[in-house]
Formats: structure tokens, C-alpha cells, sequence
């Protein structure tokens, strides 16, 4: 049976059909998908976990206990799982270990545009680059057949244009897969100096191995056709360069980690130039070059952002299009929003009026560091919400302190906020630190978590109780505030921060989007009131325009929420058909 | 065939997606090798958001590039201005009326353009235009403007019309089917 498929839900379906029945992943765009989508499949226990540390760790037993496993994350998500990923290269599989890990570039939704096939050199372990949904499927099953064989992790890395385009799947059945036997091996299993020094010169021969298995070009496969012009290229960036170089000779590369050294100098031998083309890193062309071959790339091409065909044609054939345009018609950007009814909004609107320095992190929240709120201080990465904020305590002093708050949602909170409040109490610290708890990981699109109490299938389960965690860690000051009511969240904001010790606030309220939020109606303003005090305008709400000296709701937009009611002086917004 | 381009644009929150999955179950129905790609994650909230649809024998990339869309459907207006140098010359814009003003427009740090279609019309010589949201409403949901659109866009296409209203079964749940059903002809008849 054939099936259009994204990427990440051809990867699910690879999963499926390899027989794996462990799967652990925390949510990443683009990378989302592959585990929402296999929850659909019967046989195989899925979870989102905490973190991709935790993920990771949690496939690793798995797999060592002889289960298929499987893990799924972002690029940035690798980062906080290659703890376990470089040991791991050490201890090898059992079951097949399979991570995907999903590139971004052109950063469509990222804080950076790492190129991850760095880590499968770093931890010498494989990985194949799938270039659509087919492919996607394919080399999902066969990263488990070469974990088991050459006894190694492996990572199968996509990009958002592969994972979120579609392509037509023939669909396989799935393997009845028997556990394998788990056995006592110390020697293989507990790495320690001693053991890890005899599994070290296992992975070195293990890349030996794998050096002919990428040469056999079951993955790398050589197409010639006409020889004045090869290229080497792998995933999206083959698809672009079919379009553009469509008679040329190809060397395709879907095992991007080891590299096929004797392929290319075949390929070499065969061509009268070689252009290596590749999104992000140098990554096959510099290997090309320590080959001795004088290869072209990134000479003319960027090293940032996404390609495109036209981006190809332009820069190696010099080609510019005619394109329809309205000349000199300026039009304005549109950049994301936090949503109508989002109840971020109240919490910076609040935080804006005391002019406070925030310390932010990730999360639907970050949008609030763009124009009219421009609320937000850093960004960095998950978890760096509150332990900035330490930093900032530690290098300006405990008054200057009072100045500054650190926020972060709650998703993010159980991926690594907990080790912040503990450094904070630890090292006497007195910042306050705000969860942004909107019951749900919002920005990569409403996936369950521990706080909200739900599993990834909806199942209720325990709940993390931050207020009695943040006790236990030794907070002595916690308070819970609805971020709508705004007055309070002001007061409550000044309270806090004024204390000479730490202080965790937990701002409560659903995110709109959630089917149980029912806001009902629709604000409208009575002109006879409004005095044009322009402060509803600060909420920088999607909803509310000013337009011709007047302000106005737009309808198809306002969802009923009612924050702006509680941010105007003059009662001159109305809720209509609400309840 | 060569391949044929499909482009989708519209904000975030639109409905642009499931628009296109909608296409992508039509086009398959009719053996067509399909590749679409989207925009998921931050742009979503309402940001700028385009889908691509190509269809044909062998399709390689699953990106339309400038001047490439034989086909655009636009959500709003300010976005089918913005996408237009993605229409292939001669290539059809099937434009909704609708205007949702983006943070700039609404912080006052930019103006919302006056007269695009007027603009894009002197440009372009195939372009239809039409208040899908009114329809949508007519036909029961606010909703329904992406399969009003595609209802449009199905009457200019030489794809059965049998083959659409399938393809609204696969993809659209069953409860909402009916009103999906009235979108979709209100559109093909506004053609
Ligand atoms: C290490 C890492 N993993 C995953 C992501 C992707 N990501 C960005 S925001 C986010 C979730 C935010 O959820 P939450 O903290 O609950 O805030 P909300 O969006 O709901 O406001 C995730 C998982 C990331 N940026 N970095």
C-alpha cells in the first residue's frame, strides 16, 4: 500500500516496521511528529520523558535489556542527550539503539542551526540522511539491522524539509521482533576506566568496519550520467541539486558518518570536477579535501541558512528569474505572536510596567521578546531562564538582583529548571523565579507533560506538584498567581522581588488553544468611552488594532479572554455573547 | 508531465494545512507522484505560513521556487502580495479578500498596504478574487475558508469533482463533513 507521508511520520512507521517496542523522546520542532505518530501503532510502548537526556537513557536500557529502541529529539536536543549518546558508543546495542535527531536550518523555529552530523563523528558512531519520506522509512529499519549488527548506536538525521514534507511511502509489514537475550556483561555494560578502555579499541575497529560497509554503497550510491560535472550531496540538499543539475553525475550520500573514501574516489576518477553541495557545515567536503581532492562548495556557497534550488542556480550557474513583483510596495513583515487569549500576555504585560530585566527561556513565551512587549532580557537555552538569573545576582549583587526575574514555562521546567531553583537555594541566591505554567508544552504544538498530569495517550497520571517540590529544594517563599489578574500579578511581582531570598511564583492559566478552555464572546469597544490611552494597545494582542483613531476588535480574532477588559481604566471594553 | 505547483500562503492559524492535505489526497487519488512541504512549529502562531503542493510524473524537490506555482491560493491579501513572486508568469492567484493585521501594522510601525488587489490585478492577468470568509460563514463555520478556497481552486483544475469531495472524506472528520461538503460547492460555484 502506498501512503503520503511526512517525513517524521515515514520515520514512525520505520520504526514500526523494525519491530522496536521501546520508544522515548521530549518534543522538538522539527522533530515533533515522529513520536506523536507512533503512538498510533499497536505493540510499541511510547513516552514523552523530561528531557532528551532522559530519553535517550531510558532507549539505552532498553536496548541494552534487548529491546529495538528508539529516540527522537531536535539538533539542540542532542546536545543535552550526548551524555549518554558518547558512552553509549562505547557500550553499543544489544536490541538496535536508533536516535533521530532533526536539523533546522534556516532556523524556522530554533535558537541556532547546528549541524549535527558532528556528533556522529565526535562519538564515533553512524549516520544515514535520509532525503524524503521513502527514504525516511528505509533507513529508519535499517539503522536498527546495522545498531545490531556492528553493535553501535545509530543516528538518522532529518531536517525540516524532510520531516515536514510529504512524499509517497510503500507501506511494509511489521518484523515480529524477539527480545534479545540480556545477559550479565560488566566487561561490555558498566563503563569505568577499565572496562572503557578495552571498549574504546572495540569502537576504533567498529569504524573500520564501518568504513566498508558505507564503501559497499548500499547507502552511497554512485549515478553517472553526464561526467563533466559530479556531485556529492545527501538529503534535502539532493533534491534541490536534481532540479537544478538534472543531467549531471551524482554521488549520493545516505550514510553521511563514516564517508565512503574509496565511493569518492571513484566518483573522483569518473567526473571532471566535483561540486559538493550541502547544507550547513563543510562536513563531506572537508573530508573530500583530507581525500586530496580539490572539490567545490562552499566557495560559493553559504554556510548559513537553508538552500534552494534557486539558491543553487544563482550561485553556480548565475542564474536570476523574472519574477512577478509590486515594484516598490513596502510589505510589512509578519512575524509569529503569542495567540489571542494567551495568558503569557498578563504576566508581561505586568513585568513591563516594572520595568524589569527578564531573564527568559524557550517556549511560547519567547515571543514575548518581540514588539509591542519586548520583554525579554537572554534566551539562551532550556533551563537557562533561572540560572541566568543567578548569574545575574552573582555578578551585580543582591539589590541589583531585585531587578531582574527569570521565567520559564512549565514544559520547560521539568526539562531543566529544577537543577536552577536547586543551584539558587544551594549557593544562597535570592532571585525570583517564575514557571509559566499554561498546563501543556505549547510552542511544539500541545504535548502532554509531567506537570500537566497526562501522558503522551491522555492517560492522567501523577502530576508534579512544583509548589511542594520547590519546598523540599528548600524555597521557603512560593506563590501561585492567575497572570489575568493583573493588579495582583503587579503586586504580587513587587512583593517578591523586594525579599532578600529566593522566590518561586507559579503563574497559572491554561493556554487558549486547549480544547478545555471555552472563552466565550467577543470584546467590543464602546468609542464613547475609550479615551485613547493606548493601553490595551500594549498588550500587543492580535485582536486589537488601531485603526482611523479608533480602536478596534477584529471578531475573527478575539477568542474572549478578557484581559484587555482588566487592563483598561475606563470600562470602555465590553464583552458581548460571553459568559 | 512536467511537474505542476500548487502554492498555499496564508497566517498562521489559517488552516492552510489542512487545506493542503486535502490536495495531496486529491492528487494521489489521481496516481500522481506528490510531494508537499509545510511550515509547522513557531510561524504557526500567526506568522507567515506556506505550503507547497507539486504533483506530477517524477517530482524531485518538494519546494516551489520563485516564479515556479502555476497555482496560488492565497488566505489574505497581505500575503498573497508578499508570496507573489512565487507565481509562475501566467499562473492563476485565487485570492481571498480577507486582511489580519500583523504586529507591525498593529504597533503602528508599519501600514497595512492599500489596494493590493487593484496592484496585483495590473500585474497579473489571472485573478480570482472572493470574500471566502463570508461563504465560509454562510456555509455554517468561520472555518471552512480553506475549503471554500480549495472549491475554487477545484473548479479551475481538470481533476473530477468526485475526486475533491472524496478527498474531503478522507481527511475531514466525520461530524464536520456535511459543512465542509456546502464550503466546498459554495466555493466551486463562486468560480
Ligand atoms: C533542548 C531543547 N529541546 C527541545 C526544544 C524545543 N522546544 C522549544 S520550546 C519547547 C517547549 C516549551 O514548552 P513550555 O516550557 O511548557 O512553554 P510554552 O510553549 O507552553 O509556553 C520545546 C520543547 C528546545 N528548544 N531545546
Amino acid at each position: 500500500m502506498k501512503k503520503l507521508m511526512l517525513g517524521n511520520e515515514a520515520v514512525a512507521r520505520g520504526v514500526y516496521e523494525a519491530g522496536a517496542t521501546v520508544v522515548s523522546s521530549y518534543p522538538g520542532t522539527p522533530s515533533t511528529e515522529i513520536t506523536e505518530s507512533i503512538i498510533a501503532y499497536e505493540g510499541i510502548y511510547a513516552e514523552w520523558a523530561p528531557n532528551e537526556k532522559v530519553a535517550l537513557e531510558v532507549a539505552s536500557g532498553a536496548a541494552i535489556a534487548g529491546a529495538r529502541a528508539f529516540s527522537a529529539m531536535k539538533h539542540v536536543g542532542l546536545n543535552v542527550a550526548a551524555d549518554p549518546l558518547f558512552t553509549m558508543s562505547y557500550i553499543g546495542s544489544n536490541g538496535g539503539l536508533v536516535i533521530a535527531v532533526a536539523d533546522d536550518p534556516g532556523m524556522h523555529s530554533s535558537q541556532n542551526e547546528q549541524d549535527s552530523r558532528h556528533y556522529a563523528r565526535a562519538s564515533k558512531t553512524v549516520m544515514l540522511e535520509p532525503s524524503d519520506s521513502q527514504e525516511a522509512k528505509d533507513y529508519t529499519k535499517w539503522a536498527f539491522e546495522i545498531s545490531e549488527e556492528y553493535d553501535t548506536p545509530v543516528l538518522v538525521r532529518l531536517s525540516t524539509r524532510v520531516s515536514h514534507s510529504q512524499s509517497i511511502v510503500e507501506l511494509g509489514e511489521r518484523v515480529e521482533y524477539q527480545l534479545k537475550d540480556y545477559e550479565y556483561n560488566p566487561a561490555k555494560n558498566v563503563m569505568m576506566p577499565a572496562m572503557g578502555r578495552a571498549r574504546h579499541a572495540i569502537v576504533e575497529e567498529r569504524m573500520e568496519k564501518l568504513k566498508l560497509l558505507s564503501d559497499k554503497g548500499d547507502y552511497n550510491r554512485i549515478e553517472i550520467n553526464d561526467t563533466s560535472v559530479g556531485i556529492i550531496t545527501s538529503g534535502i540538499a539532493y533534491q534541490y541539486s536534481k532540479e537544478v543539475f538534472p543531467d549531471a553525475s551524482y554521488l549520493k550520500i545516505g550514510m553521511c558518518y563514516p564517508l565512503p573514501d574509496n565511493l569518492i574516489l571513484e566518483f573522483a576518477s569518473k567526473v571532471n570536477r566535483i561540486i559538493v553541495i550541502e547544507e550547513l557545515d563543510p562536513f563531506i567536503e572537508e573530508h573530500c579535501k583530507s581525500l586530496g581532492l580539490a572539490v567545490e562548495g562552499k566557495d560559493r556557497l553559504p554556510l548559513c541558512g537553508e538552500y534552494s534550488a534557486d539558491l543553487l542556480g544563482e550561485k553556480l550557474l548565475g542564474l536570476k528569474k523574472g519574477t512577478y513583483s509590486l515594484n516598490d510596495e513596502i510589505i510589512p513583515i509578519r512575524p509569529p505572536v503569542m495567540c489571542a487569549g494567551c495568558p503569557h500576555r498578563g504576566l508581561f504585560y505586568a513585568v513591563k510596567k516594572l520595568k524589569l530585566i527578564v531573564t527568559g527561556d524557550i517556549g511560547c513565551y519567547t515571543l514575548g521578546a518581540l514588539p509591542p512587549l519586548n520583554a525579554l532580557d537572554t534566551c539562551i537555552c532550556m533551563g537557562a531562564g533561572f540560572t541566568a538569573a543567578h548569574g545575574f545576582n552573582k555578578a551585580r549583587g543582591n539589590e541589583f538582583s531585585k531587578k531582574v526575574i527569570g521565567v520559564m514555562g512549565d514544559s520547560t521546567f521539568t526539562h531543566s529548571g529544577i537543577t536552577g531553583l536547586i543551584d539558587i537555594v544551594y549557593n544562597k541566591g535570592i532571585s525570583t523565579v517564575l514557571v509559566l505554567d499554561n498546563s501543556i508544552t505549547g510552542m511544539t504544538g500541545h504535548q502532554n507533560n509531567p506537570v500537566n498530569g497526562y501522558t503522551i495517550k491522555g492517560e492522567p497520571t501523577r502530576q508534579v506538584d512544583i509548589e511542594k517540590l520547590a519546598y523540599a529544594i528548600g524555597f521557603e517563599r512560593v506563590r501561585k498567581i492567575d497572570p489575568f489578574d493583573v493588579d495582583n500579578t503587579i503586586k504580587v511581582l513587587k512583593e517578591e522581588t523586594k525579599a532578600d531570598e529566593p522566590s518561586l511564583i507559579i503563574v497559572q492559566r491554561p493556554c487558549a488553544l486547549l480544547k478545555s478552555v471555552k472563552y466565550k464572546g467577543c470584546v467590543v469597544v464602546d468609542h464613547d468611552k475609550c479615551k485613547r490611552c493606548m493601553m490595551c494597545m500594549k498588550l500587543g494582542c492580535p485582536a486589537i488594532s488601531d485603526i482611523d483613531g479608533k480602536i478596534i476588535i477584529d471578531e475573527t480574532q478575539c477568542v474572549g479572554c478578557g484581559l484587555c477588559l482588566n487592563v483598561c481604566k475606563f470600562g470602555a471594553m465590553r464583552m458581548e455573547g460571553g459568559n | 508531465m512536467k511537474a505542476e505547483s500548487i502554492m498555499i500562503v496564508g497566517v498562521g492559524g489559517q488552516g492552510t494545512l489542512l487545506a493542503s492535505r486535502i490536495i495531496g489526497n486529491a492528487l494521489i487519488a489521481m496516481g500522481y507522484d506528490v510531494k508537499m512541504s509545510e511550515v509547522h512549529g513557531m510561524a504557526q502562531r500567526g506568522g507567515s505560513v506556506v505550503t507547497y503542493v507539486k504533483y506530477g510524473e517524477k517530482v524531485n524537490s518538494p519546494i516551489i521556487e520563485k516564479a515556479g506555482a502555476d497555482l496560488m491560493l492565497a488566505f489574505e491579501e497581505l500575503e498573497s502580495a508578499r508570496w507573489l513572486p512565487y507565481l509562475k508568469e501566467n499562473g492563476t492567484l485565487i485570492m481571498n479578500r480577507q486582511k489580519i493585521n500583523p504586529m507591525p501594522v498593529i504597533t503602528g510601525s508599519a501600514v497595512y498596504p492599500e489596494g493590493i488587489e487593484d496592484k496585483i490585478r495590473s500585474a497579473v492577468k489571472n485573478v480570482i478574487a472572493l470574500d471566502a470568509l463570508a461563504l465560509a460563514r454562510e456555509a455554517g463555520t468561520a472555518k471552512a475558508v480553506n475549503v471554500v478556497l480549495i472549491g475554487v481552486m477545484a473548479a479551475t483544475m481538470k481533476i473530477g469533482k468526485e475526486v475533491w469531495i472524496e478527498a474531503l472524506g478522507k481527511t475531514i472528520p466525520e461530524r464536520f463533513l456535511d459543512m465542509n461538503k456546502k464550503a466546498f460547492e459554495m466555493g466551486y460555484a463562486a468560480r
